[in-house]
């Protein structure tokens, strides 16, 4: 090479270099440059969640149609009240698309914390990436209300990260709290001992398998079967035409969404019929009456909600109302009452400071459309935990802290295949 | 030659120094952008490293990528974290010689989807082994690790891995994988090596990329499968390296720069239209840069100077 | 035991075939390595689904507009997108990388389509969910008709391409494009037509298969990848290799989640595809590389 032939690559890099410095400020820029301090017009709040790739579609279900209705609700209301600046303002939605990426949503969050200055950040939706985003939120002081995140390590995150909020308990409360239900109905002669376990290879379906057989063997079930299958099984005939053989009166699958509809599918065209159908994530889902039909009626599955509750019967109406579908009957309404929470804990702080409203979100007791909520050790411990559909709705049967609203029916209905 | 090198070299060291100096003057955003720039400036050229010469296309970035990840999962709170990336890029690079051992006779499409179901054969038995042997799919990493660490790291690593890439190219063997590119006969007649240069190319371009996945895991604190065998990492580390040019030694750092850089822009502007934007503009691409942005820029410096010398 | 593993296995396999029979059309003749290939099928089963649930058209009838909507579409997009790329390349190895990149793109953009008009959510509705008893194995109809489909376009394709003149020059151009204008085979023509007919049996795969399976806008790369699984197993643009690739991973599957463990199916599914490759690298029944 000589050094005339050096300039040239030289020259065009320092050009390509400048044009890629340009187009790195283009990135960088704030998506709005909303003058704060001075003159406060809003409240910022901003959240990065998946609307493409694998999670978009529990994100879509769950977290977005809940932050979008509570936005309108709140903005419709005039807005929060700031005592300290003597203010109402309204929110104003700063939204990214995390694209079903730790990295992506990491990266977001300290975007939405630095420079978009946002004064609050909602979290992402699903276990695995509120836990991965857990140190983020706390290395920038925003309180994380993770309301779709399900992990027995609640306390010790909570611990770790004294502005994190669990809101959905962890696999070891609702396993426990269905061997509880299945044992009464054993003793009572409903159901026989024995019991079929699948799960899905997954967080979710490991937490709870880990939590549920030893539960089941202590109340002296019988586990006949048990497997896992990998996520993003579509073919559950080989499972249910093993299982069907075997003669357990309930059938527990700790699964997730699409295996929870094909699930259903699958045992009805295979006609098993178990006394005791419970199904993991999905069940709640306002979609799964569509799929299962007139076989709905009976199926168990994680989660539920007060079907005597005026305020969820209202929540469900302004959801549907707003966001063009219902809501799903567990993280939903959870999902829903975190953000009560948060806007009544930044009113009665007066303002947006965020340390001051950790603590009233720890300390403080709430008015929510779950009712009466106060957290313990940063942890919403008053959960529905085993649900039932009844009559087209997915009622509560068991609760952590109160007695089941409604008792299970069991034997559920036979299931009818189509004509 | 050897001037020219020299001052490539002192310009290389400003613009490292300067890279260096960054994270004291930029935010915790721009230094978190800059991360994720640089793990795909390593990805890219590490892939380009092997699949630029011999152009075959793998999308089995990201099962090396995750299994440093999981290295550091797993060994994390047993030694001593330089021991740990040194074990992580050692499983990356064992895997890889075992799985070139088996590629040697594929070629082509084979070659590709081979790699993908490479990636989700890994996927599905570390999950496998999570579920039925420790019980637990995920992880945590709890490291004292910083973001600026991080990026240190990360350039380090990407410093390295263009620094074997040139190397690379100037060598015996990378003669050697261009002529394979070329021709496989002509090249097994002129006496190089063929699956030897090949496997030892992907080792080490596999051994980065499993560094890469290392090196970023503490970032997250937890992982699992789905967080770090993503195969959105391996399409988007082919496609900034092939629209840089693959086959050029700056080629994958052009191409992953500012395709990031419109990833973040698109997905914090247009939220939701994102994808559509996206695809239309990798159509436009094709269409506009067919050899890669680098090679456009040539091409577009060689008519300009033409027009100089013709006034 | 046995038997209705087996039956299930073939079952389950008629899906797997359905869905690959067009990527290999489109793979092996118009040399087009379509990314965008499951949303496809996505976009066909969201057809079915809005003229079944909306307007009670059923999806056996449904697929007769659906169809030829697909065959129009990939025609279109052939002609549009993916000619130009084709007619530009000196090199397969240029068109492999230049196909990729485009319906790369393209699999975004029907995705982000299907996102702003349905929504994130999960679709299902139930069709044909009948049992039906095949030699005492209890078995769900539209899975049968998958297979039955499977059976019969495969067996069709193959009779049409080995006894028409169309199918000659398709498979010529199978075999060796370079050669083909040679013996007076308009190349340009009968790789949009192969294109525009593996769309066409995309959007079969997709309607049949949203009778039973739960979808959703970005579900598309799962189908994508298990049908290019199928296609190299069974050797690029075989239409017959992908028949029986397809049946026998739905096979392996079923036999390993009824006597190895359910946990393993999917990892089995892969280790079967690289062992095919690793011992026999262009496929069942593809041919030597020359």
């Amino acid at each position: 090479m000589s050094t005339s032939g050096l300039k040239a690559p030289m020259k065009r890099r320092a050009l390509i270099g400048a044009s890629a410095l340009t187009a790195m400020a283009l990135a960088l820029a704030p998506v709005s440059a909303g003058a704060q301090d001075g003159e406060r017009d809003s409240i910022r709040i901003g959240y990065a969640v998946p609307l493409t790739g694998p999670n978009a579609t529990g994100a879509g279900i769950t977290t977005i149609p809940n932050y979008k209705l509570w936005v309108h609700d709140v903005n419709a209301d005039g807005g929060i009240e700031l005592s300290a600046l003597g203010k109402t303002l309204p929110v104003e939605v700063i939204e990214y698309d995390d694209r079903s990426s730790t990295e992506e949503a990491v990266r977001a969050i300290e975007r939405l914390a630095t420079q978009d200055n946002v004064d609050f950040i909602l979290p992402t939706w699903g276990t695995g990436p509120n836990l991965a985003t857990g140190p983020t939120f706390d290395r920038f002081g925003y309180p994380q209300l993770a309301a779709t995140a399900v992990t027995d390590l609640a306390g010790e995150m909570a611990n770790r990260w004294d502005k994190s909020f669990w809101m959905l308990g962890g696999g070891y409360d609702y396993a426990v709290a269905l061997v509880d239900l299945l044992s009464e109905q054993r003793d009572a002669g409903t159901i026989n001992n024995k019991v079929a376990v699948i799960s899905v290879a997954d967080g979710f379906g490991i937490d709870l398998s880990k939590a549920a057989l030893p539960a089941f063997e202590a109340a002296g079930f019988e586990v006949v079967y048990e497997q896992s299958y990998p996520l993003g099984t579509s073919d559950f005939a080989p499972i249910i035409n093993e299982v069907s053989g075997l003669g357990a009166d309930t059938f527990v699958a700790f699964s997730y969404p699409p295996g929870t509809f094909a699930l259903t599918q699958q045992s009805v065209v295979s006609g098993f019929n178990p006394k005791v159908f419970y199904l993991g994530v999905g069940t709640a889902f306002p979609v799964y009456p569509n799929i299962a039909g007139e076989n709905v009626e009976g199926v168990m599955g994680i989660g539920g909600v007060d079907p005597d509750s005026e305020a969820i019967k209202d929540y469900f109406e302004r959801h549907t109302e707003v966001t063009g579908n219902p809501p799903d009957s567990w993280a939903s309404a959870v999902t829903y009452a975190s953000l009560q929470m948060l806007q009544q804990a930044i009113e009665r702080v007066g303002d947006v400071d965020r340390d001051a409203v950790a603590k009233e979100l720890s300390t403080g007791t709430f008015d929510t459309i779950l009712g009466e909520v106060k957290l313990v050790d940063n942890q919403l411990r008053s959960l529905w935990t085993v649900g039932q559909w009844q009559d087209g709705q997915f009622v509560g049967l068991a609760h952590t802290e109160r007695e089941g609203a409604r008792d299970p029916i069991i034997p559920k209905p036979e299931f009818k295949p189509a004509e | 030659m050897t001037r020219a090198l020299w001052l490539a070299l002192v310009i290389a060291a400003v613009a490292v120094a300067v890279l260096a100096y960054m994270p004291s003057q930029l935010g915790p955003y721009p230094l978190g952008l800059m991360i994720g720039i640089m793990s795909y400036v390593v990805l890219a050229t590490a892939w380009a490293m092997f699949s630029g010469p011999t152009r075959y296309i793998s999308l089995a970035t990201v099962a090396f990528f995750g299994l440093g990840a999981y290295t550091v999962a797993v060994l994390g709170d047993y030694l001593p974290y330089p021991l740990v990336l040194a074990c992580a890029g050692l499983v990356g690079l064992v895997v890889a010689l075992i799985v070139g051992v088996f590629t040697l006779r594929l070629a082509g499409v084979y070659f590709v989807v081979f790699t993908f179901g490479l990636t989700e054969l890994i996927r599905q038995v570390v999950t496998w082994y999570e579920v039925n042997v420790t019980r637990t799919l995920g992880r945590y990493i709890f490291l004292d690790i910083t973001t600026e660490q991080i990026y240190w790291q990360l350039l380090g690593l990407a410093v390295i891995t263009i620094g074997i890439a040139f190397w690379v190219r100037r060598s015996r063997i990378g003669l050697a994988l261009r002529v394979i590119g070329d021709d496989e006969v002509v090249a097994a007649h002129s006496g190089i090596n063929i699956p030897a240069t090949k496997i030892a190319l992907f080792g080490v371009s596999s051994m980065i990329m499993a560094l890469a996945g290392a090196i970023q895991s503490p970032r997250w604190t937890y992982i699992e499968p789905s967080i770090v065998f993503n195969p959105t990492i391996s399409f988007l580390t082919v496609i900034m390296a092939l629209l840089g040019g693959a086959n050029r030694l700056w080629g994958p750092l052009l191409g992953a720069v500012p395709l990031f850089l419109l990833f973040e822009w698109l997905s914090a502007h247009f939220p939701n239209h994102y994808s559509i934007i996206l695809g239309l503009l990798f159509i436009a691409i094709v269409f506009a840069l067919p050899n890669g942005v680098l090679a456009f820029g040539e091409g577009l410096w060689q008519r300009l100077r033409r027009r100089e010398a013709h006034s | 035991m046995l038997l209705s593993a087996l039956l299930t296995g073939l079952v389950l396999g008629g899906t797997y075939a359905l869905i690959a029979m067009g990527l290999t059309l489109q793979y092996g003749v118009a040399r087009i390595m379509n990314l965008a290939y499951g949303d496809f099928m996505i976009a066909a089963a969201f057809g079915a689904f809005v003229l079944f649930t909306s307007l009670g058209i059923n999806p056996l009838l449904g697929m007769i507009a659906v169809i030829p909507a697909g065959f129009a579409l990939s025609y279109a997009i052939y002609g549009v997108m993916l000619q130009p790329l084709a007619r530009r390349a000196k090199h397969s190895g240029r068109l492999e990388v230049d196909s990729i990149l485009a319906t790369f793109g393209l699999l975004f953009v029907i995705q982000g389509v299907a996102l702003v008009i349905f929504g994130a959510n999960f679709v299902s509705y139930s069709y044909l969910a009948i049992p039906i008893n095949i030699l005492g194995t209890t078995l769900a109809a539209n899975r049968v008709l998958a297979l039955v489909l499977a059976l019969a376009l495969g067996a069709g394709l193959y009779y049409a391409l080995t006894h028409t003149r169309w199918g000659t020059a398709i498979r010529a151009v199978a075999v060796s494009p370079q050669a083909a204008p040679l013996v007076g085979i308009d190349v340009d023509r009968v790789s949009r037509f192969a294109f525009a007919l593996g769309g066409a049996l995309a959007a079969s795969g997709g309607v049949v298969v949203s009778m039973y399976l739960t979808f959703s806008a970005t579900a598309g790369v799962v189908f994508t990848m298990k049908a290019l699984v199928v296609v190299i197993m069974g050797g690029v643009g075989n239409l017959l290799g992908a028949l029986a690739a397809g049946l026998i991973l739905g096979i392996v599957e079923t036999l390993v989640a009824t006597y190895i463990d359910t946990g393993l199916t999917l990892a089995a599914t892969y280790l079967i595809f690289l062992a095919i490759l690793v011992f026999r690298p262009s496929g069942l029944f593809g041919r030597r590389p020359s």
